[in-house]
């Protein structure tokens, strides 16, 4: 069956994610064995005994060829299996099914915080281009996309949890503990997108359709919501589904500024202990779970602009 | 009048950086000197930013950090170009296999969002200036040769190139001298992206521990250690973030302006 003659364009996208992810297992399989030196060894430190190491060794599977250990690797993650954690000696699975949840709860807030504030900010400032409003959100935006999670963290931390008193600190205690590091991703986010909608809207605003919304006497709030607007959101939709990933990427560094419980903070911590299967297993699933948001953003853009098919 | 300086302080702010880097190659400022004394005292006369945790000044650390992070972003950025342009080229030239090929490579490397690639490559490589610079070049070639590899293969049956090719000229001076200086202007653009990018990269790395190792100074370990003494000495963290700030800013703006420049020039054309 060529490819050709797959005749359903959406079967074909699907399908053409395999590739991807085959290849996205191939270079986390591989992350292991770039370790210069041999891995147990980094892995156990200095005080392990060759009793450990030989065993660790066998665990990992570490003595069988490249080809063989991927084969077993490709297995054992088909039943969920991603290992065992050498710090915790608990299984990775469930490390994941614990932490997972919680870096989704601060992406998702991150992410309707940002809309809820870029879209707006974006409109505002087409609508008012070149004006102070307009200036004022322009600075505003570019300023926050030149700061990293890691340095407007501690500042949202320093301002609203240890000068004002209003938020947490850190950590995950008390229901308003995702605030600010949810703030943090945010700001970001929203940054970009006031800069992407404004730039989509001041296209669309030329359009003849416009024209003739406003000709027909049309209030300009109707003109701006039910014609430009739908209009505009289609180069924003890409945006905000190529940015979710770095939603994902920068929830790495907010939750180990915040101690957030997430699949970053085990990223960062696995590293610190030089636990490589946890490292592999966290970079595998962030990674899947881009594979997964950029498809389902590739299907709503379709849905969204019937000029646009799959190919 | 304000209008014009507004739009020449970007380029001031990078050629401020620019020079602190020279300066500071030119002459010692002692960033490694401790004197334990002086920990976390605040900006004063003698030290124009104060001093941090362990003593040591913190304008002299600023500088080497800000030589670092140039150093780190200019390194990459030529390698990576060098590669990923090539890389793009032969790809947009040839098409079929080879150009499916490669986009299935540069479609799994992009699989990976933001720097999760760069960590997990500089956790297993280990820590330190040269692992930190390959675990960056590992992911930052990919840009470059989707970029060019678009451009390339609009660029494919141009006149100017069939011409060539029927001349008999041989590939790379058909990649390199008839379609490579048409794709300057974009590729410019984004290296200017990329290097801020790049000084991000590098410093985000750093915080986490995975660059550039103690005592180096370097502004991500700076704003790691700032951050727990925010509270009683907040000239160290904000010295650090501020600086930062500045000069990503400063060329993010200037990339603004060069596509904007550049812009012009292909439309007028």
């Amino acid at each position: 069956m060529k490819s050709a003659d797959i005749k359903n364009p959406m079967i074909k996208r699907f399908l053409g994610i395999i590739p991807v992810v085959f290849g996205v297992l191939i270079l986390t399989f591989l992350l292991v064995h770039l370790i210069p030196g041999d891995p147990v060894e980094v892995m156990l430190g200095e005080s392990a005994t060759s009793a450990d190491r030989t065993q660790l060794r066998a665990e990992l599977g570490l003595n069988h060829s490249l080809p063989a250990q991927f084969v077993s690797y490709l297995g054992k993650l088909s039943v969920g299996d991603f290992g065992q954690s050498i710090h915790t000696k608990t299984p990775i699975s469930s490390l994941l099914a614990e932490r997972l949840p919680n870096t989704a709860k601060l992406a998702l807030l991150a992410l309707m915080i940002a809309i809820a504030i870029g879209l707006p900010l974006g409109v505002i400032a087409a609508l008012n281009a070149d004006n102070w409003l307009d200036k004022t959100a322009t600075v505003f935006s570019l300023t926050l996309s030149a700061m990293p999670h890691f340095w407007l963290g501690p500042l949202m931390m320093m301002v609203f949890a240890l000068w004002l008193g209003w938020l947490p600190v850190s950590g995950m205690e008390s229901a308003t503990s995702i605030i600010l590091p949810a703030l943090t991703l945010a700001f970001g986010l929203a940054a970009i997108l006031t800069r992407m909608t404004r730039a989509s809207l001041l296209e669309v605003l030329h359009e003849d359709f416009v024209r003739t919304a406003h000709s027909k006497g049309l209030t300009e709030y109707t003109v701006i919501i039910r014609h430009v607007l739908r209009a505009a959101l289609l180069p924003i939709i890409t945006v905000l589904g190529l940015q979710l990933g770095s939603l994902l990427a920068g929830a790495v560094i907010t939750e180990t500024v915040f101690s957030w419980d997430g699949v970053g903070r085990l990223l960062v911590e696995s590293i610190e202990k030089r636990d490589y299967p946890v490292t592999q297993a966290c970079v595998l699933v962030v990674a899947l779970s881009y594979v997964v948001i950029n498809l389902f953003t590739d299907l709503i853009y379709t849905q969204a602009d019937p000029r646009v098919k799959l190919v | 009048m304000m209008q014009r300086f507004l739009y020449c302080l970007p380029l001031f702010v990078l050629l401020f950086w620019a020079l602190t880097v020279v300066v500071s190659l030119l002459w010692d400022f002692h960033p490694n000197t401790i004197n334990l004394q002086k920990i976390l005292v605040t900006p004063n006369l003698h030290a124009l930013l104060g001093y941090d945790d362990l003593g040591r000044e913190v304008f002299a650390r600023l500088i080497n950090g800000a030589r670092v992070s140039m150093l780190v972003a200019t390194v990459v950025t030529i390698i990576t170009m060098l590669f990923g342009v090539t890389v793009g080229l032969i790809s947009g030239f040839y098409g079929g296999k080879v150009d499916r090929f490669v986009m299935h490579i540069t479609d799994v490397f992009m699989a990976f969002p933001g720097i999760l690639l760069a960590i997990a490559f500089a956790a297993v490589l280990g820590a330190g200036l040269g692992n930190l610079i390959i675990a960056l070049c590992m992911t930052s070639w990919v840009g470059y040769a989707r970029l060019t590899r678009a451009q390339a293969l609009s660029l494919r049956n141009r006149q100017h190139v069939l011409a060539a090719e029927s001349l008999g000229a041989s590939v790379p001076r058909i990649l390199f001298k008839h379609m490579l200086p048409l794709l300057a202007a974009p590729l410019v653009v984004e290296a200017t992206y990329s290097i801020a990018g790049l000084i991000i990269a590098e410093a985000s790395l750093s915080f986490l521990g995975l660059g550039i190792q103690a005592p180096k100074a370097s502004w991500g370990a700076m704003l790691r250690d700032g951050v727990r003494y925010m509270l009683v000495a907040p000239h160290y963290v904000l010295a650090v973030g501020l600086s930062l700030m500045s000069l990503v800013l400063a060329i993010n703006l200037l990339g603004d302006q060069l596509r904007d420049y550049l812009d012009i020039k292909v439309t007028i054309k």
